[in-house]
């Protein structure tokens, strides 16, 4: 697929060929199949999906935009906290909290990208404010006992309830998450063609330069931040319904955001098909290490570690831009 | 609150801020040099203690020797690190030294995991019971000791980068690279040098804290960022800065957990952090073009 993109990379149309569309389209009916071929792999599928959602979320700003985020556990996190204490404290379906999960991520990314960008942040800087306000509000979560403290929320169980997204099952969460990162695939491919989506690159690329020639990087920089911020705010209301519980460590913790942004920049930033791959590399290596040396919880962390420095080391544009350099070696 | 309750918290924020200061030297040193925001700091503190830790636990020496071990033994590390991972990517994008920092961090803090569990160790010693009184207020000894060492390493290093030819060449190397490798100045072995100097920072100050905070693998995490609020608080690669920024800080915090619940007494020093990164990136003392 990188190569039919590559082919039309040229012109703003971006229109795939027939093949590669009668091959994505046997490749999603597949993955419909799943669950009734090989429904073991569900826990791990929805995860790889949500991760690949969430980190698509992060792409579109630190790949696309170039602004380096080291806190997208933020909206993560807020979008978790959002829907379920619209859920428990007002009885609000999840489903609708998901719309306002979704807004209170763009605002609080539009709030601090309003903040971070007029003053023209970036590079460490931004990466560390990000951090800074993740922090934050994991450290407010732990100690206002409103929103559940240190110990969290428990969403009470209503059995198998649609209308409160609530499923016996894992299938419903199969085929939710697998078209939520379908649709977030979606949103790139089409940003990579539109004006906007040029203007992430012409900002990320060279912030002066785009100034110069009449781009206004401020709000393509803002536009980023909401796209970014809205979609990975989102994933976090999934991932609290899914998990029926949710607590400040696993919803704003520093893992989480080093979680998010791993998926994309290992699978290569700024590619459209970058946070997915990541995700189906990092995601089952985490869930079978974490079964596999359940006394070291923390080994599939040590295994990024050394993944992360790889990466950076020797494949800089991730494992897409290596393969991408890897086929044009080879066609000279 | 009674007053003395009020000096008490304040010089104790004092005392700890003394180390945050030295921890902060560590880092801004790095920057200033090398242009690399070292998100790894906090691991090679937590390395520190645990050296300490051992050094105290199986060698049985003395806490306080032990901070020259945690110095030699962070210093070999923070060399080898910058000498095999650092150096190859000097020019890559500054985002990329960032996660690769990152990635080092994660691995040597869940190695640490795996070699000595995630438990909380106390290192045992015959000062932590120690108290000085002046008036009612009352400062632990381990504390002063702590400070005390921090400042010491402070001032060594100050001296060492204003006094010496090797301090010479580390600031030229810092302001002009070009330049100072111009002059005959040996850059990659300044490099080498100040990141081992850098690491050494947050071995002595790691070493110095371990007697009265406990030791386990993510501790590090508890100073990393508060580091990194002092770094720019100070202006990113001023000395000076970090040294008066960790002060402040320490106030900060301790100004905190007088108002605040125990969870959320940084909650001061990070929105001065958010505060100074937007309006005066260039730190308290920062000039325009630094």
């Amino acid at each position: 697929m990188p190569s039919a993109s590559e082919k039309s990379g040229g012109s703003l149309r971006r229109g795939l060929g027939r093949r590669t569309w009668l091959a994505i389209g046997l490749l999603l009916a597949a993955l419909h199949l799943v669950p009734w071929f090989v429904p073991s792999v569900l826990h791990i599928m929805i995860m790889i999906f949500l991760f690949a959602v969430m980190g698509q979320g992060w792409n579109i700003l630190g790949g696309y935009a170039g602004q380096f985020s080291f806190g997208h556990s933020l909206f993560f996190g807020l979008g978790a906290y959002i829907s379920t204490l619209l859920y428990v404290k007002l009885g609000l379906s999840p489903w609708i909290g998901l719309g306002f999960s979704c807004a209170g991520g763009i605002m609080l990314g539009l709030f601090i990208g309003a903040l971070s960008f007029r003053y023209g942040l970036k590079g460490p800087f931004f990466a560390l404010i990000m951090l800074a306000f993740a922090e934050i509000f994991h450290m407010v979560a732990m100690g206002w006992n409103a929103v559940g403290g240190a110990l969290g929320l428990l969403i009470p169980l209503k059995g198998n309830s649609p209308g409160v997204m609530q499923f016996l099952d894992k299938e419903p969460f199969y085929f939710i998450t697998l078209w939520m990162m379908v649709g977030s695939l979606y949103v790139v491919w089409r940003l990579e063609g539109t004006r906007t989506g040029l203007y992430f690159l012409a900002t990320r690329e060279d912030h002066d330069a785009a100034e110069a020639l009449g781009v206004n990087t401020f709000r393509a920089q803002m536009t980023a931040m909401a796209m970014s911020s809205g979609m990975t705010a989102m994933g976090g209301t999934i991932y609290a319904q899914y998990l029926l519980y949710i607590d400040p460590d696993s919803t704003f913790g520093v893992v989480n955001s080093v979680e998010i942004m791993l998926r994309p920049i290992i699978g290569g930033p700024g590619t459209i098909l970058g946070p997915l791959l990541g995700s189906v590399l990092l995601t089952p290596l985490s869930e079978v290490t974490r079964l596999a040396f359940q006394s070291y919880s923390g080994v599939y962390l040590m295994i990024y570690g050394l993944i992360l420095v790889a990466v950076i080391m020797f494949l800089p544009d991730g494992m897409i831009g290596f393969a991408k350099k890897a086929i044009l070696r080879v066609g000279r | 609150m009674t007053v003395t309750f009020v000096v008490e918290s304040l010089l104790n924020g004092l005392l700890v801020g003394g180390v945050y200061s030295l921890m902060a030297i560590g880092l801004t040193l790095v920057f200033g040099v090398m242009k690399v925001v070292n998100f790894a700091h906090g691991s090679l503190i937590m390395l520190g203690m645990y050296t300490a830790y051992w050094s105290v636990a199986l060698l049985h020496v003395n806490p306080y020797l032990s901070i020259l071990i945690a110095f030699a033994v962070l210093f070999v590390i923070g060399a080898g690190f910058q000498k095999f991972l650092i150096n190859p990517i000097l020019d890559a994008p500054e985002h990329n030294q960032l996660l690769l920092t990152l990635g080092v961090s994660l691995f040597m803090e869940n190695f640490a995991v795996f070699l000595w569990s995630p438990d909380y160790r106390v290192m045992k010693t015959s000062y932590a019971g120690i108290n000085f009184y002046l008036g009612d207020v009352s400062l632990s000894l381990v504390r002063l000791l702590a400070f005390g060492f921090a400042m010491l390493v402070s001032a060594i290093i100050y001296l060492m980068l204003t006094r010496t030819d090797l301090g010479k060449a580390i600031r030229a190397a810092s302001e002009e690279p070009r330049g100072a490798l111009l002059m005959g100045i040996n850059i990659r072995r300044i490099y080498l040098i100040t990141f081992g100097i850098g690491a050494a920072c947050a071995g002595v100050s790691g070493a110095a804290i371990t007697p009265f905070i406990p030791v386990y693998p993510y501790v590090g995490w508890l100073f990393v960022i508060t580091a990194f609020v002092v770094v720019v608080l100070g202006g990113m690669g001023n000395i000076l800065g970090a040294f008066v920024g960790g002060l402040i800080i320490g106030l900060a915090d301790s100004v905190g957990a007088m108002f605040l619940p125990g969870s959320m007494k940084s909650i001061i020093s990070f929105t001065i952090f958010i505060l100074i990164l937007l309006f005066k990136p260039t730190g308290l003392f920062g000039r325009k073009n630094a």
